[in-house]
This record gives structure tokens, sequence and C-alpha cells, in this order.
């Protein structure tokens, strides 16, 4: 757990003058689970398109391994080992589940146009290893979203297991690094609470370091081994949920400046 | 109320008066405008049953049918019992196609009367002849009059008769349509197999349907339509049920008896059905290779067209003795080649600069694109390298060894034409199910997360233009071949715009489609120069294309043939409660935890939007 | 802010389709800058080694020459302007290319033709022109709305809810239609206009510019024109509500405002504006065919783009950019090239212009105005 994984510097973005974020230093360590948290409007989804290359930063340095990953295209951020989930779920609706899962691959294999066409021995190997890694990260969800599902188009299914795909599209990309934009938004208590566990779950199972955005501190409180709170585009803490949970400017930025101040 | 009206059901006299007057004008107006853009009176020419039906009168007793059954339809909610339709229906469609005769019988007044002739060509003495039966004004209107109202009346009542009666009657009236418009492929085909007694009996001598063939062609459609019922669905659905081998196994039959029957076939065809079918192909490659830009990649192309000029042009040049600047005189075979690495390249040349561009600018700026490079071949700044206006002359053709493929020997041509559509089809076939394929349809879904998924959208997008311009090139190195030179006449953005309602009309991101919409479209009506097999509709058949493409849209956007993946993409709401409503188990069973997760995304999103 | 921000990215690693568009760009400025260069060099001296290399005929333009050129690509840009506008219009509250918005044009240059001819075969043309020409442009005006409105109603509305791809098809679709139905009932000939009294065709000396009565009208026109729309987008509750449709229809709903019916002045408005310059394009060229739509409609939605799509002035201004481009580029770029027979490739220059705007500014140059969601 020594090794920095991910290392931010004193990063900054500016949209027409407003900075969304300024001064932004972060860091997370292999192994890690960290949460950033903070009110709406504090920068956080532009955290996430920063790190994974759909908006380039005004100042400042993102660090991956060790390398700058400032100005590269998405793709090739994620073909790095950066995947991430979107806050609206954003899958590709028509194609099969298990297509979702495979293409999602793309960026771990290499086949052309001539493999295809010609149908040669690497080209079958590849789909088949495609095939079997897919139903393999899909199998992580238990029974939800293989067997019949799997033929079934995205947009057919319920909001949780949407939620459910995404996280397993990110996971087939074999990142190292998986950013998580608010995954059990819009999920009842179960839900919820199942897929804490499954949180859990990436990292012991499968070895990924995680950084996720959460509104529902309960869970930022069971699985996070760090939080970071943002506000108006500045952390305003960081440590472990304990400590940040009762740091006076993480309850004034949520709740407010209190009216008597002698409590 | 008097007695008539107490013995109606109330609801034939509550009707929505004001929706069945608008179908009513709107039937009128259709039948005026096709009166006046010409239609009838050319298409008078084509007998379908001896003197008694031309085709000019079919086209007119459609319309008031057509909209009958239109203007009575209900829309059908699945699991909501819907009225019954009866006299309601009749009366809507009655009242329409009186109204439609009515502004007919108007017309033939106006026609009477005044003399419009000089801004509308078609306001003519023959149009009054053709209206009037040749008889009397009096008798035209009351004869348009009570047809309209017969006719409007029949489409409507086709809701209220049995669904045995509909299917039987719809199957006898398209079969003896078919059976009469393709009258010329139908004596070619069985000339070649030695059954010029048959086509005798069948067709008069001036052409049509005798009226004995008619009823007894008539009878045994319907006889065998109702001997079939039910059957062939019955067997699609095995098919569909099979598993994995069976279906395979089935699948490989039907392509091993459809592909004999297009090697065999050509060998007893006459040379006109020959040429039909080579057009066929190379518009059928086109529309393939537009398949994949368009249906796979969701990049609209406009300038497609591009890329057959490319391949055109290429083979010209180094194939023809005639070519002005650069004459190697290539074997066809050899210069494929290079036609194929010019066509790559000016597809990746194109695709560059609008690679990253919205959707819609993407369309006109390759619009743009297929213009320049026409403008450019006909310019007389390349005029030395490329002939200008003059074009390309004197292209040999292909020279097998064995034989010869050229333009006279149209059989050749379509046979050399098979070969590459082959190949496309395998293409696409196997392009779609691989790592590209896939890759491409994320991009059309939703390309920013596409990028974000590690897809390389630039280098997919590009690779999808230049499969396309590949197989664009090979229709334009054909193209050439066959006709023997070439000209930038041959190469306008109406090309582009035909096989783009070609692949929409068979059915977008669908090999079947496509090639039942190149079947039905350019084989029947006709490519931009090449005529179909209804030769009358030369003038009209742009105008159809017209129409054809504004109503799939509308009305059925994913084509004739869809793929499934598609009609789910344009009936997402629908698909959803068929589903639901048949008990599919589609995600139904998902909460066991309790609640529905009823939270859409958008409430969600709303927060660092 | 997500949304708006994804497509602004600064710094960029490039990548090898990057390197190549830096390429174009840089080929493309360069082929400008060198043609400009030659043509001024050639101007000074017709006889200077590079001119006589590449093309020993050319001697240059006149002063006279060069005005003419230049009136003659304002009054067609103008044009091109007027057309443009609704293209621009209806992109910015419906979000799609309206393919045949071109053919709305030639219904208008139609209806002219139509009625000069038959006010023309009643001596009516020569005796009293102005009436005559106010009539036609009413006529055309009316015809052209009409065929713009039916279109939204039969053909747009039923789609606004689908993939943005779908209204273009759509679109080409009916302009096919438009094209053809119109061939139908027309015939393919290609239709003159009467000719002009004298007062009006006669060449006019103004400001040292020699300028054909027709082009001064024909520039008049778009002007009034242009004032008028300004005057109704900008200044009437009608207009506050297209733009508002414009910025977010679910909103404006909410607000009060009839959609449906802004959407159809959106479309009857440029209707209008496109009959307008159906009629000009009638007493400047005096042909129409079932054809003519086509090519104009393409340009003007090119000024459209290159103006900056949604935006009204930008849309103007477009077309005067672009009707100055492809009538001086050629002459001037082109020719001291050695390009011969440069007058074929007037339209090739006019679609390199597009290509040229949305290589530098994809936003055009005034800037677009989208709805938000059309902005991502």
């Amino acid at each position: 757990m020594s090794e920095r994984l991910l290392d931010i510097r004193d990063l900054k973005v500016t949209f027409g003058g407003l900075d969304a974020l300024s001064g932004l230093n972060f860091h997370v360590d292999e192994g890690e689970i960290v949460s950033v948290i903070g009110p709406n409007g504090a920068g956080k989804t532009t955290f996430f398109n920063l790190i994974s290359g759909l908006v380039a930063p005004t100042e400042g340095e993102i660090l991956f391994e060790g390398e700058s990953i400032v100005g590269l295209d998405p793709s090739i951020v994620t073909s790095l080992g950066i995947a991430r989930t979107f806050q609206n779920v954003r899958l590709f609706p028509n194609m099969t589940i298990l297509e979702n899962v495979m293409v999602a691959q793309h960026c771990r294999t290499s086949q052309q146009v001539f493999g295809a066409l010609l149908q040669t021995k690497a080209f079958k190997k590849e789909e088949a290893e495609i095939r079997q890694r897919a139903e393999e990260v899909l199998g992580f969800f238990g029974h939800r979203l293989v067997g019949y599902r799997m033929d079934q188009p995205a947009f057919a299914l319920s909001y949780a297991n949407r939620r459910r795909l995404e996280v397993a599209r990110a996971m087939a990309t074999q990142p190292r690094l998986l950013l998580l934009d608010e995954p059990v938004a819009g999920m009842n208590p179960m839900e919820t609470a199942e897929l804490t566990g499954l949180i859990g779950r990436l990292r012991s199972e499968w070895g990924f370091t995680i950084v996720m955005i959460e509104h529902d501190m309960k869970v930022v409180r069971d699985v996070s081994d760090r939080v970071v709170v943002l506000d108006h585009g500045v952390p305003i803490a960081q440590g472990s949920y304990d400590e940040v949970s009762t740091n006076p400017d993480v309850v004034e930025a949520y709740l407010g400046r209190p009216v008597e101040a002698n409590k | 109320m008097n007695a008539r009206a107490m013995t109606l059901p109330r609801s034939a006299v509550d009707q929505d008066w004001r929706h069945v007057l608008r179908w009513g004008f709107i039937c009128g107006l259709a039948l005026v405008a096709l009166c006046l853009v010409g239609m009838p009176v050319e298409l008078d020419k084509r007998a379908l049953i001896e003197r008694h039906l031309s085709l000019g009168y079919l086209f007119v007793l459609m319309v008031p049918v057509a909209i009958g059954w239109v203007s009575s339809t209900l829309v059908a909610l699945e699991g909501v019992e819907n009225r019954r339709q009866g006299l309601y229906d009749l009366i809507t469609g009655l009242v329409v196609g009186l109204i439609g005769g009515g502004l007919l019988s108007l017309l033939m007044v106006a026609l009477d009367n005044w003399n419009l002739r000089d801004p509308l060509v078609n306001w003519s003495p023959q149009l009054l002849r053709f209206l009037t039966y040749e008889n009397g004004m009096g008798f035209g209107a009351a004869a348009w009059l009570s047809t309209g109202a017969v006719l409007g009346m029949v489409g409507a009542s086709l809701h209220v008769v049995p669904a045995v009666v509909r299917r039987t009657t719809g199957f006898v009236v398209f079969g003896l349509f078919f059976l009469s418009v393709l009258e010329a492929a139908i004596s070619d085909l069985s000339e070649g197999f030695g059954l010029e007694s048959l086509t005798d009996w069948l067709y008069a001598k001036k052409g049509g349907l005798t009226v004995t063939s008619t009823i007894v062609v008539g009878l045994v459609i319907a006889v065998a339509s109702l001997a079939t019922k039910g059957r062939v669905k019955a067997a699609t659905e095995r098919y569909r049920d099979m598993d994995g081998i069976e279906r395979q196994k089935a699948s490989t039959v039907l392509f091993v008896v459809i592909a004999a029957l297009c090697v065999i076939l050509p060998l007893f065809l006459g040379k006109i059905m020959n040429e039909l079918l080579a057009n066929v192909g190379i518009f059928l490659l086109l529309a393939l290779g537009l398949n994949i830009v368009v249906g796979l990649a969701g990049l609209l192309d406009l300038g497609y067209v591009a890329f057959f000029a490319v391949g055109g042009y290429s083979t010209a040049v180094l194939t023809s003795p005639n070519s002005p600047w650069f004459s190697p005189e290539l074997h066809f075979g050899v210069a494929l080649v290079f036609v194929v690495l010019a066509a790559a390249l000016t597809g990746l040349l194109i695709g560059a600069p609008v690679i990253r561009m919205r959707g819609d600018y993407l369309a006109i700026v390759t619009l743009g694109f297929g213009e320049i490079i026409r403008l450019l071949f006909m310019s007389d700044w390349l005029g030395p390298y490329f002939g200008g206006a003059q074009g390309i002359t004197n292209i040999p053709g292909v020279d097998l060894g064995f034989a010869t493929v050229k333009g006279t020997d149209p059989r050749s041509v379509f046979y050399l034409v098979l070969a590459f559509c082959a190949i496309a089809i395998y293409t696409s076939w196997r392009l779609q199910a691989s790592r590209l394929g896939r890759a491409w349809m994320a991009i059309r879904e939703d390309e920013q997360v596409a990028e974000a998924m590690g897809i390389n959208t630039v280098n997919a997008k590009l690779m999808a233009f230049v499969v396309g311009a590949v197989l664009a090139s090979f229709s334009g190195a054909v193209l050439a071949a066959k006709v023997g030179s070439i000209f930038p006449t041959s190469f306008m953005i109406l090309v582009s715009i035909i096989i783009l309602v070609v692949v929409i009309v068979g059915g977008m991101g669908n090999i079947a489609g496509v090639l039942v919409g190149s079947f039905v479209l350019i084989g029947v009506l006709g490519g931009p120069k090449q005529p179909g097999l209804l030769q009358e509709f030369q003038n009209y058949k742009l105008l159809i294309y017209g129409v054809l493409l504004v109503f799939m849209m509308l009305k059925r956007p994913e084509g004739l043939v869809p793929s499934a993946r598609r009609s789910r993409e344009l009936h997402q709401q629908e698909f959803l409660q068929d589903a639901w409503l048949k008990g599919d188990k589609l995600d139904a069973d998902d909460d066991e935890t309790g609640a529905p997760a009823a939270v859409s995304a958008g409430d969600e999103g709303g927060e660092e939007e | 802010m997500s949304t708006h921000a994804l497509t602004t990215k600064s710094a960029r690693r490039l990548a090898a389709v990057d390197r190549f568009l830096t390429f174009i760009r840089v080929f493309l400025v360069a082929l400008i800058v060198v043609g400009l260069l030659a043509f001024i060099w050639q101007q000074i001296d017709p006889d200077n080694p590079f001119a006589r290399w590449r093309n020993p005929d050319a001697r240059g333009l006149t002063g006279d020459q060069f005005k003419g050129l230049l009136i003659s690509g304002l009054s067609q840009g103008s044009m091109y302007g007027l057309i443009a506008l609704g293209y621009s219009m209806v992109y910015g509250v419906l979000g799609f290319i309206n393919f045949a918005h071109g053919e709305v044009f030639m219904v208008g240059a139609m209806t002219g033709f139509i009625a000069s001819e038959k006010f023309q075969a009643n001596g009516m043309w020569e005796q009293n022109f102005i009436l005559c020409l106010l009539l036609i442009i009413l006529m055309a005006v009316f015809f052209s709305t009409f065929t713009a409105v039916l279109m939204e109603r039969i053909a747009y509305r039923p789609l606004r809810n689908s993939p943005r791809l779908i209204p273009l098809i759509t679109s080409i679709g009916v302009s096919f239609f438009i094209q053809n139905f119109v061939l139908g009932l027309f015939g393919p000939a290609s239709k003159s206009y009467p000719r002009l009294p004298e007062w009006l065709s006669k060449q006019r000396s103004i400001l040292t510019f020699e300028i054909a009565g027709t082009r001064l009208l024909v520039l008049v026109v778009a002007a009034f024109s242009m004032v008028g729309l300004w005057y109704v987008v900008e200044r009437t509750k009608t207009g506050k509500a297209m733009r508002a449709v414009a910025e977010d229809k679910e909103i404006a709903a909410l607000m009060g405002i009839d959609v449906n019916r802004t959407i159809v002045t959106t479309f009857a408005v440029g209707g209008a504006m496109a009959g307008v310059g159906g009629i000009l394009w009638g007493l400047m060229f005096r042909s129409v065919t079932h054809m003519t739509g086509f090519l104009p409609g393409v340009k003007a939605f090119t000024a459209a783009v290159v103006g900056g799509i949604g935006n009204i002035g930008g849309a103007m201004a477009g077309g005067i950019s672009l009707g100055s481009a492809e009538s001086i580029a050629p002459m001037v770029i082109l020719e001291p090239l050695g390009v011969p027979g440069v007058s074929q490739l007037k339209d090739a220059v006019a679609f390199t212009v597009l290509v040229l705007v949305l290589l530098f500014k994809p936003s055009g140059l005034f800037g677009e105005r989208l709805s938000a969601e059309d902005r991502a």
C-alpha cells in the first residue's frame, strides 16, 4: 500500500472564468478505497472527468503510476487502466448486455478487419476469451445479469441492474483504478447494502483500487479507507470517515453555518 | 330523428366528422395531385388485365382503398379492449371515397372549362379522356363518385371482415398485381425454361393478363393461401425456436438454396433480365458498403458516390488504352489492387476532416466532398488527366482466360457482380460480429461513452469509412468494366441519395434488408439512370423514392426487413410494453428486494450539470 | 456544466488524425496565401516569371472587373443569406438540418415565374411593374410559407423526439419529393422570367461601382427583409417565444408558450424569407427549373454554418461572405496558380469554404446559438 497509484498535484480547471476546481492535491494508493464527497456543485464529477480525460485541466498534473496522463484521449486513459461509471447511467442501450461488456474489452484486444474476415485462429481465440471474460464479469453480480438476460438489450434492464451493468462494463476494461460515480444512487436500501458489499469484494477479489463519489453516507462509512471532501472546487478535509464527519468545516459545508455557534 | 337514424347504432351517427372530412380531403387532393403529375395518363399505356384495367387506373383506384383503410384504422393498444369495428368504419370509408371522387369530378369540370396547360403540363385533353372513360362528363362524374364511395368502403371493410378473408384477398390482389406487372420478367424466365405456352395462356397479345387467366390464377392463389394458412408462420416460429446447431443447419440449407438459385437462374434468363440483375448487383454492392457506414457505425455519409467514382475512374485510368494521361493498360485483376488502395486512401482523406464533426455536419460535408470530387473529375483543370466531361472510353472487359466479362454479355457481368456481392455480404456479416463491429455499434449508440470505455473512436470511424469506400470502389470497377466508359455524370449526388433510400427502405444495419431493398427498388423501379422492370415508371421513380423515404421514416423507420436491434431501438417503448403484457421475463423478477427502482436517471443527473 | 465542458479540450496530445488535420489546415492556408501573393504579383507585373510559368494567358483583373465580381458576390451572397435564415432558425429551434429548405426557395421562384408570366400575358407587367413585383413577391411568400408549414406538419412534427439523424433523412426525402412533384406538374423545361423593364435592369453607377439595377434591387430587398426579420425576432412577443423554444422546449411549454405554434411560426418565417429569395433569384438569373433549389440550398446551409448556425445576423453575414468568396476566390486565388477553367470550380470553392470553416472554427464566424441539448 505504499506505491502511489494516482497522484494529482495542484489541479485547476476553469470554465468560462469560473474555477470548477482549484488547488486540488490528491492521491490514491494501490488497493485503497477513497470516497469523494461534497455538496452538489462541488466539482466531484468534473474531478472524474478530468481523471478520465474527458476534460483537460487548465493547470496541474495528473500522474497515474508515475506517468502524466494530462491531455491524453479518454480511450488511452482507459487503456492505461482507469475505468469509470457515469452518474446518470450511460449504457449502450440497444446493445445486448453481453455486447455491452464485450465491447468494453476493446482496448485489451487487438484483432482488426482481416482477422475477422479470414477467421484466423487468433481471432477465434480472442473472441472466445472476450466472451468468457464477459461472462465472468457478469457472473460477479450473481444471477442478475447472466443466463437469458445476456441477450437482452440493455434498455430492458431495471434501474438497479443498469447500475450493476455499468460497473460490470467498467470492470471488463480490466482497470487498476475504478472510478465509481454515485454507484448506489437511486437504489433502495437492500440493493444499496448488497452493492456496498460488492464494492468491498471488488477490492479483495479483483484487486481494484477504487475512487468513489457518493452521497449515501452509510455506504461511504462502510467501505472507505479515506474520505475527501470537496466544496466549491476546493478540498476542505481529508481523512478517515470519523475524522471527516466531525470536522466543523465539513458540517458547515453540508448544513451551512449554525445560527447559534454555542455548541 | 327519422326512422333511418333510429335503426342505426348510435356510433354510426356520432362520427368524428372532422376526422372523416379531413381524410376525405386528403384522399381527394392525393387523387388530383396524382392526375396533375401525369401519372395516370402515362401509366395508362401499360395494360394489366387486357384492356379492362391499366396500371394508370389501378394507381387512381388504389388511393380511395388505401385511404379508406387508413382513415378507419383504430390505434390498436395491446391489453386494452378496442371498440369493435363495424358500420362506423364503413361509413367513414364511404364518405372519404365520396369526397375523393367528388374532388376528382371537380377536376374534370375544371379541365373541361379552363385551359391551364400553360404552367401545368399535364392539364391535357388526354387527362380528361382518361377521367371520363371517353364518355360524357356526367358519366365520368357519376362513375368516380360511385367507385370512390365503393372503394373507400372496400378499404374500410377490410377491418370488418374476418382475418381469413382479409388475408386471402390480400394474397390474391398482390399475387395478380405482381404477375401482371412482372410480365416481362416472367415471359423471359419461362422462355428460358421453354414454357412459352404458359405465358401465351397467361398474357394477352397486347400485354396484360387475360380475363380467364386472371380468374383462374386468382382462384389458385386463394386456394393456396387458404391451404397454407398458418403454415408459414409456424415454420418461421419453428426456425426461431431452434437451438444453435439446428438453426445453423437450417440457415446453411437456406443459404445453399439461394446461392444455387443465384448461380443457375441467370442461365435461363434473357439479356434484358440479366442486364437488370447486373444493375441490381452494382447498387446492392454500394448499398452494402453504405450499410456499414450508416447502419453499423451511424455515420450519415451523403457523399458516398465519391468512392464509387474513385473506383470507376481508377479502373478506367489503369485499364483503358484511351486514358489521356497515364495508361498502363493493366489487367482488371491487377488494377483492382490499386483501385482498392486508391479507394482506401480516399476513405481516409475524406474521413479524416469529418471524423470529429457532429453527425449532421458530417452529412453535409460529405455531400460537399461528393460534389467536389465530381466537379474535379469534370473540370478542365483535371481534364488532361481524367478526360473532363468527355470521360474515359474504351475500357476493356475483364479477361478471365476462359471468358471475358463485358457489357455486351450482361450474364457475365452479373456473375462478376455476384462474386463481389458475396465478398461484400461476407465482409458485413463477419465484421458485424467482431471487435470492430461492436465498437461501431457502441459509437452509434453513444460516442462519448464509447471513447471513455477505451474505444479509439477516431480509428474505428476511419475504418468504417475505409471499408465502405473499398466496397463502393468494387462497384465502381464493375461499372467501368460493364459500361466500357466512364463519365462524371454517372456520379451525381442523386446516386448517393438513391443508395441511402435503398438502405433505409430495406432496413438499416441488416444485410437481408439491404438485399430486399435493392431488389425491390433498383430491380422494380430502377436506378438513377438504369431502367427497372417497370419502365413506365421512368419519369416517376424519383418521386416515388422521395415518397417512400418520407413514408418509411414516419411509419416504419426500421425498414422492410428490420434488424431486431434496429426495431428495438426505434420502438423501445412498445418493446417493453409488449414484453410486459406477454409476461416475458424481461426484468420483472428483479424486484425481489422490494420497492420498485423508479428513480429515473435524469432526476439524479441534475447534480453537477 | 459537464456536457458543455466535455467539448472544450484545450490541451490534447496529438493523434495521427490531428496531425493530418493540421497538415490540411496549413496546406489550405498556404494555398490561399500563395494564390493571393501570385495574384498581387500578377497585378503589379503581368509578365513576372511565376505568372509566365503557371499561367501565361492571364492578365490579372482590372479594377472594374474586381468591383464587378464583388458586386455579383454580394448580391448572390445576400440571396444565400435570405435562404440561410431558414436553415439557421430551424436548426436553432429543432436542432436538425431541414434539407428541403432549398426546395421551399425553389417553390418561391417557381411561383414567381408563373405569376409574372401571367402578368406579362395580360400586359400588366409592362404597365405597372412595381405593383406586379409586389404581387409576385406576396404570392411567392405565400406559397413558400405554405410549403414550409405543410412540410413541418406532415413530415417533421411526428418525428420531433426521434434521434436527430431521422428528421434529416426525412427532409432529404421531402426535398426529393418536392423536386419531382414540381417536375411532374410543370415539366422539365427551364422556365424564363419575362424581361425586366429597361429602367430597372440598366447599369447604374454608384460610388464608382457599376451596378446593374437588378442587383441593386436584390441588395435593397434583402436588406429590408433582414431588418424586418430582426425586428420580429428581437422585438416582438413571437420572437421572444421563438428564442425561448430554441433554448428549451419543455420549459418553454411550462411557461405557457404554445410550442407547436412557435415552431410553425419559425418554419413560416423561414419559408417567407426563402420565398423572397426565390423571387430575387428569378429576377437576377431569369431562369428556373425544378432543380433550382438544390445547390443554392446546400450553399445557404454552408452560409448558415459559416456565420454560426442559429445566429440570425450570422446567417446573413455568412451568406455574404460565402457569396463573395465563391465569386472572387476562383479568379483571385485559383487562376494565378494556373488552374484553367476556374469558373467551373465555383461550387467546389463554396464547399471548400464549408470545410475550411469547420476545420478552423466549427462554431462559425459569429458563434452558434443552439439549445442546451444541442451544444454537447
